[in-house]
């Protein structure tokens, strides 16, 4: 917490971040997304646009898919909070990674937690989904080096193997 | 310039009354902010002109939909995957959830609200010219207590609506008089996804035996607000569908529609496409288009 900002300014907030839980202070209108790269040093979660629009700054808060960068921290408190680094269990990667991996999907990777976050929230609503539902739920996300082909293959994988993440 | 979160303070009433007894106090210096994914994007540009924000997101009393024998009341607070979701606004107001599924992403259907949309007032926006063609009613509660207002009375300019300082739009209601209608709506863009409309349309008709009994239409993005085409409906009112009226109905559109050129399209072509997508629905209602 900055000591030279206004007291009005910061809240105190309370959020369960990976299964952990834990108690932080930032300013009420910070967006999630600098909480969780710069407070938290969560670093996986990326910032493409800034304004709602690529999709790569997505988490899961209370198991909804949102874009971290257009949440006011307060809005945030008492939140449960699930960002790519929560995916892996010790040294065994999620499904969605594991596939994701095998089908090419990643290339430079600034995509890759948005667009897993996004399959991940598709697959809990909808295990095996057809490939239109795989490009719907993944329309907020954009990649701009593989062309999509490989990632709507390792959702698709991921939805075969049958586990839900 | 980006903005510095210090600058900004925040509050979080826990219910509506705390809400609307701080937007008394203090009328027009608290901006009300729901799922954020119109002012949290001004906000990081800093281009956000207000520096006390009230959240009314997820408050209970606006996230609900309501169900009654002659309405249904949505509360303004429902998100556009709230809408999806529900079973009476897919039987029944058609033009509603499939606006709702193209807006945005998925992410921003998870957060951004119909009263957001209502209150942002775009004339590009998706769900309003649906709201139009159902004849739309808003609540609107401050403090001083509740009225209701059509909402093609609603919203008068380029972001401009009669939503007073110290009010919020407490809930969208809809009459259930036009399932038997048969129902379309169109979205011309870049792609479904995330891209704003070039046009869309939100289309209510109902024939008999080849003649129109009744039209309702709306389009978005031709005009600084959403238009109903009050004259195209009224030509094509009573008249049986053929080619002849098909191009009465285009030309009509053509003289009603008040397009602009802009970074996403040209007036030419938004005109003519909105003539186009009349078009097509009077075809498909000739081809004999009910609602099963």
């Amino acid at each position: 917490m900055s000591k030279s900002l206004p007291e009005r300014a910061t809240c105190e907030l309370s959020l369960t971040v990976n299964g952990k839980r834990m108690t932080l202070h930032a300013h009420a209108m910070e967006r999630l997304l600098d909480v969780l790269r710069h407070a938290l040093g969560l670093t996986g979660t990326k910032e493409g646009c800034g304004e709602g629009e690529c999709g790569s700054c997505s988490i899961l808060m209370d198991g909804m898919l949102v874009n971290s960068c257009l949440i006011p921290a307060l809005q945030a408190d008492g939140a449960d909070i699930t960002t790519i680094e929560g995916l892996a269990s010790d040294c065994h990667l999620a499904v969605l990674q594991q596939t994701f991996l095998e089908c090419g999907a990643s290339q430079c990777g600034i995509c890759t937690p948005g667009m897993i976050l996004a399959a991940v929230h598709l697959l809990r609503k909808n295990p095996q989904p057809t490939l239109e539902e795989i490009r719907e739920g993944l329309s907020g996300n954009l990649c701009r080096c593989t062309g999509y082909m490989q990632i709507v293959e390792a959702v698709a994988e991921a939805g075969r193997r049958g586990v839900a993440t | 310039m980006r903005a510095h979160p210090a600058e900004y303070e925040l509050v979080a009433p826990r219910t509506l009354p705390a809400v609307l007894t701080l937007l008394a106090q203090e009328p027009g210096s608290w901006l009300p902010i729901a799922g954020g994914t119109d002012v949290m994007v001004q906000y990081s540009a800093g281009k956000l002109p207000a520096r006390k924000l009230v959240s009314i997101w997820n408050l209970p009393e606006l996230r609900r939909i309501e169900i009654f024998p002659d309405e249904i009341q949505i509360g303004a607070g429902c998100t556009f995957a709230d809408l999806r979701k529900d079973k009476t606004v897919n039987q029944e107001f058609q033009l509603v959830s499939a606006a709702a599924g193209w807006t945005g992403g998925i992410a921003n259907q998870n957060r951004g609200t119909l009263g957001g949309n209502i209150v942002n007032a775009s004339p590009a926006a998706d769900s309003l010219p649906a709201l139009l063609v159902y004849d739309a009613e808003l609540l609107l509660v401050s403090a001083r207590g509740e009225r209701r207002l059509p909402y093609a009375s609603f919203h008068i300019g380029y972001r401009k609506t009669r939503l007073a300082p110290d009010e919020l739009v407490r809930a969208i209601c809809l009459k259930r008089r036009f399932s038997e209608y048969y129902a379309q709506a169109r979205k011309v863009g870049a792609r479904k996804a995330q891209a704003i409309s070039k046009v869309c349309l939100a289309a209510l008709g109902r024939v008999t035996n080849g003649v129109v009994e009744d039209m309702r239409l709306a389009v978005g993005s031709v005009a600084p607000v959403p238009l109903r085409l009050a004259e195209t409906e009224r030509v094509v009112k009573g008249k049986r569908i053929d080619a002849a009226l098909v191009q009465l109905a285009k030309k009509t559109v053509a003289g009603e529609v008040r397009p602009i050129d802009d970074i996403r399209s040209t007036a030419r072509y938004r005109a003519a496409v909105a003539g186009n997508l009349v078009a097509e629905f009077l075809g498909k209602l000739a081809a004999g288009g009910l609602n099963a």
